[in-house]
């Protein structure tokens, strides 16, 4: 059988752009667990509130679409400061699995104040990427998923520099590390856990828009939080490296397994991964392997 | 107050129900259950199914979630393995209906099984999150192996048939599946009085502690979760006898959450709160229904039904987790604790 490599190229540079989202909506994911130890089954359905607010900032209110991104951003930040202090801080010392529970009745109060606001259908972002054809060698690719790639790319660089550089993320760093040693050095270890909820869902937030932009929006835009839940797991949940690289196999594989076998084959292999993953490697490609003591 | 319960041997004081009272009320009991399919109508009658059905399913789940703590979101999943058992058992073979619902029980923990061994190797949340990958796997295997789940069409049942009696009514059918239940239900009552179940309890509490007593966690763990698989299938199989139609929508990953969600707002880890759980969250839609009904609202009632409910189930597991994680059954147990301490505290 002769290879279309043709094909081959252009289903490889969209899964690329959809594991550009992963990465990133991973990103969110391991920034909130590192510093609050939480598994945050709502990452997906943080990411599509953060998408229905700027459709419904641009479109209902009729902002131009730049404020409606950033206001989204800013509201989205607002919500997850919320969430961490009326939901998630009552259960600092819980076990973690009432916690992770906790985050499943987020997950379905906010899909659920989605579908009521905005209803059901699905709808389409307003356009905010040049519309042309762009093409990488012969291969075609739509210009939202090749500009959605690059502004995913300059993201993901920003997080990690503002991680690296900026007061707020060193001192949640500094807690992800070590929260007692954090604290007697005199950060908040409390404002930096509402902190990290902010910042997560503001970057899920930018991601939700994205991908709003490149595929639509719709309710059922909370089953990418899976993914990435697979994601992270393949990567190892505390690491952001693995959440980088977790993120563009990811999508690749699904690209892939959409592209030769059929659509539907798209989210079963993905949990296919999720199992292998789990046979050989259960903390991750780069997560830190668990020691316990009593 | 509560009088003459003292014990003078050491089985009586392991007995299930320990005091002629308790023998009475579960009389009482008892018979409620039989009258009650002479009083309701047809609507309540179709609750009652349910909310017997949904016991079953809730009563798998605690055994896991509750009793053992690890987390599964693959409950309906599972429970569409035991319907989709049953319809073929039923379609293809006409096999008595015990035989099918064992069946069903029996197909869907050896599935269990095998979703269990990878995700069980590793501690926490992992086997929540292996338990939706499971789900999502077994929706495409439920709408794509055409040949025995009829894809997206899905199959329909035939009624049920007990000695020449096709049970096609919730009447005829309420006498089956509250007996099912109940013996569910004082099976797993028995099991933690046993070894397995305290070894399950000992899990939860401290699965290092438990492996130092001698607790093999790997096996024990394996077992909660096939037991679980077990009792979810055989309510699916229920479930189908009950709607007669199985396709893949109807066990998504949202009727799972609606599990997590009766065992969390009944109380964890009690038998007792795997009833009133169940029964509280069916019947959550049906008063939704009444208060949208009320409400002066022109907008079409069913568009706004589905996702209120879904808040509805949201807020129930926040609020129970936060403000009262004992659950329903706490409640219960309050007022049960006031009549006994009846004129002493006031």
């Amino acid at each position: 059988m002769d290879m279309d490599w043709l094909f081959f190229t252009e289903i490889t540079l969209a899964g690329l752009g959809t594991g550009g989202l992963y990465a990133l909506t991973a990103l969110a994911f391991v920034i909130i667990y590192k510093s609050t130890g939480v598994v945050n089954l709502a990452i997906g359905e943080m990411l599509m509130l953060g998408a229905y607010l700027c459709f419904g900032l641009a479109i209902g209110w009729g902002l131009p679409i730049w404020l409606a991104i950033i206001g989204a951003i800013l509201i989205s930040g607002v919500a997850g400061g919320l969430i961490e202090r009326l939901t998630i801080r009552p259960m600092v010392g819980e076990s973690p699995i009432s916690t992770f529970m906790i985050t499943v009745g987020l997950a379905a109060v906010l899909a659920g104040l989605v579908e009521l606001i905005w209803t059901a259908e699905p709808r389409r972002m307003p356009a905010f990427f040049p519309d042309d054809a762009i093409f990488i060698g012969e291969a075609f690719v739509p210009s939202k998923v090749f500009y959605g790639f690059f502004v995913t790319i300059a993201l993901i660089a920003l997080v990690l520099l503002v991680f690296r550089y900026w007061r707020g993320g060193v001192a949640l760093r500094a807690t992800a590390f070590d929260q007692a040693a954090a604290y007697s050095m005199g950060i908040n270890v409390p404002r930096v856990f509402s902190l990290s909820w902010v910042v997560g869902a503001m970057i899920a937030a930018m991601a939700g828009i994205l991908v709003g932009a490149v595929g639509g929006i719709s309710p059922s835009m909370g089953v990418f939080g899976l993914s990435v839940l697979v994601v992270v797991i393949a990567g190892g949940l505390d690491s952001v490296l693995g959440a980088l690289v977790a993120g563009m196999a990811i999508g690749l594989i699904e690209a892939w397994a959409s592209g030769f076998l059929g659509g539907e084959f798209k989210i079963t292999a993905t949990f296919l991964i999720l199992i292998i993953v789990l046979m050989i490697r259960p903390y991750g490609l780069f997560g830190t392997r668990d020691i316990e003591r009593l | 107050m509560r009088i003459a319960t003292a014990k003078y041997s050491y089985k009586h004081d392991e007995a299930l129900f320990d005091s002629r009272t308790q023998y009475v009320w579960l009389l009482v009991l008892a018979c409620g259950l039989m009258i009650f399919p002479f009083m309701a109508n047809e609507y309540w009658l179709y609750l009652a199914c349910l909310v017997a059905i949904n016991i079953g399913s809730a009563t798998g789940l605690n055994i896991l979630t509750g009793y053992t703590g690890l987390v599964s979101l693959g409950q309906a999943a599972f429970m569409g393995i035991g319907a989709y058992t049953v319809a073929v058992m039923q379609g293809w073979f006409d096999m008595p209906v015990l035989i099918n619902l064992l069946l069903a029980g029996t197909v869907t923990m050896l599935a269990g099984l095998v979703v269990g061994i990878p995700s069980l190797r590793v501690k926490g949340l992992y086997l929540a999150i292996a338990t939706i990958a499971a789900s999502m796997i077994l929706h495409f295997v439920f709408s794509n192996w055409q040949s025995v789940t009829g894809g997206t069409a899905g199959v329909v049942v035939a009624p049920a048939r007990f000695f020449g009696i096709d049970l096609d009514t919730s009447f005829r059918f309420y006498w089956m599946v509250v007996p099912v239940t109940v013996v569910m239900l004082l099976g797993s009552a028995n099991l933690f009085r046993t070894r397995t179940g305290r070894a399950f309890i000992a899990i939860r509490d401290r699965d290092i502690s438990a492996e130092v007593l001698g607790i093999r966690l790997l096996r024990y763990k394996l077992l909660s979760f096939g037991l679980s698989s077990f009792y979810a299938g055989v309510a699916g199989g229920m479930w189908a006898y009950f709607f007669r139609i199985v396709t893949p929508e109807s066990f998504p990953l949202s009727m799972s959450i609606f599990f997590l969600t009766a065992i969390i707002v009944g109380g964890m880890g009690t038998l007792l709160g795997s009833i009133l759980g169940a029964t509280f969250i069916t019947m959550v839609p049906e008063a939704l229904k009444l208060i949208v009904g009320w409400l002066p609202i022109s907008a079409d009632a069913t568009l706004i039904l589905s996702p209120v409910r879904t808040i509805v189930y949201g807020l129930l597991i926040i609020g129970f987790l936060i403000f009262e994680p004992l659950g329903l059954q706490e409640v219960w147990r309050r007022v049960q604790r006031f009549f006994h301490l009846w004129p002493f505290r006031s």
